[in-house]
């Protein structure tokens, strides 16, 4: 237990992930947080693969975490775009108000 | 040992504590705060079990650049303004019954998942990792980025270049009121078009288009 090995810090990666998941569930205010919540799920991902990389000695898990990054962070670039615009748009970002799909 | 224990437990209490905060927060300026803290704990947390540049890294993108982006944004929107009407409780509770039986049964998974994981036997102990100053992390990933990985690396600054390019394009309008600097006008103008030669009558001037 006092010993930190490999299944603490997947723990922590599965609580991080699972907190991700609910909160893109859970929220209905404003859209901005679901965009955090999908950040929380990558940043899940990441510790994953880093924990698997250094105790395998293998480097590859940490350069698929800077790809990792790359990807997260371009998607929230075009995202925030996107919620900019649509809030231009119709002057409201809350969740229950995106509708216009009828999905 | 003892200390590296002590601290994984600090810091992935803070980052579980502010992971939720994030999600709950009424504030939305709040959660980008509680977003920056899990940035922060989880990259000493990579630093801590060696991967020094990977943590650097998560500092400088997510907290120096991707949390900026979101605090702009936040800002910018003014959401605050907007609150939860009554009639969405309803439909509020239900979300989180949904979300939270969803959320539990991944949980279960990868509970099962860890707990089933068949340890390797030369099993090393996250905590005894030993920094070689002779080659460090950042040499060793350099040494594989730039070689087995390269392609991938330059398909990443593509990625990077197509996302800048869609953000602009995106959020970029055009306005009308404002006068602009044309450069095709300015190299078509030819003498005909511009010059005219007016007589002027005496003590009335000349009037001339804008």
């Amino acid at each position: 237990m006092i010993e930190v090995g490999l299944g603490h810090y997947l723990t922590l990666a599965s609580i991080i992930f699972v907190i991700g998941v609910i909160g893109v569930f859970l929220n209905r205010k404003n859209i901005i947080i679901i965009l955090m919540s999908i950040e929380l799920i990558l940043l899940a991902v990441n510790i994953n693969l880093v924990s698997f990389s250094i105790y395998l000695q293998n480097l590859t898990g940490q350069i698929f975490t800077m790809f990792i990054l790359t990807v997260a962070a371009a998607e929230s670039a075009v995202g925030l775009a996107i919620i900019v615009v649509y809030f231009k748009n119709k002057g409201s970002i809350n969740v229950e108000h995106i509708n216009s799909l009828k999905g | 040992m003892l200390a590296h224990s002590i601290l994984f437990y600090f810091f992935s209490f803070i980052a579980v504590f502010s992971a939720t905060m994030v999600t709950i927060s009424k504030n939305t300026v709040y959660s980008v705060f509680f977003l920056i803290l899990v940035f922060v704990s989880i990259s000493i947390l990579f630093i801590m079990i060696g991967a020094e540049f990977l943590g650097m890294i998560m500092l400088i993108v997510y907290v120096g650049a991707v949390a900026v982006l979101f605090l702009f944004v936040v800002m910018m929107l003014n959401i605050n303004e907007q609150v939860l009407k009554k009639s969405n409780r309803k439909g509020f509770i239900n979300n989180i019954s949904v979300g939270s039986v969803v959320g539990l049964i991944i949980f279960l998974e990868l509970l099962v998942v860890i707990g089933g994981w068949k340890y390797k036997d030369s099993f090393i102990p996250l905590s005894s990792i030993k920094i070689d100053i002779q080659t460090t992390n950042t040499h060793e990933l350099g040494r594989v980025l730039y070689t087995d990985y390269i392609h991938l690396f330059q398909i990443s600054g593509m990625i990077l270049l197509v996302a800048m390019i869609g953000a602009i394009t995106l959020t970029f309008t055009k306005r009308d009121n404002i006068k602009k600097q044309s450069y095709f006008k300015q190299i078509l103008r030819d003498r005909e078009s511009s010059i005219s030669m007016v007589e002027v009558e005496n003590e009335k001037g000349v009037k001339l288009d804008d």
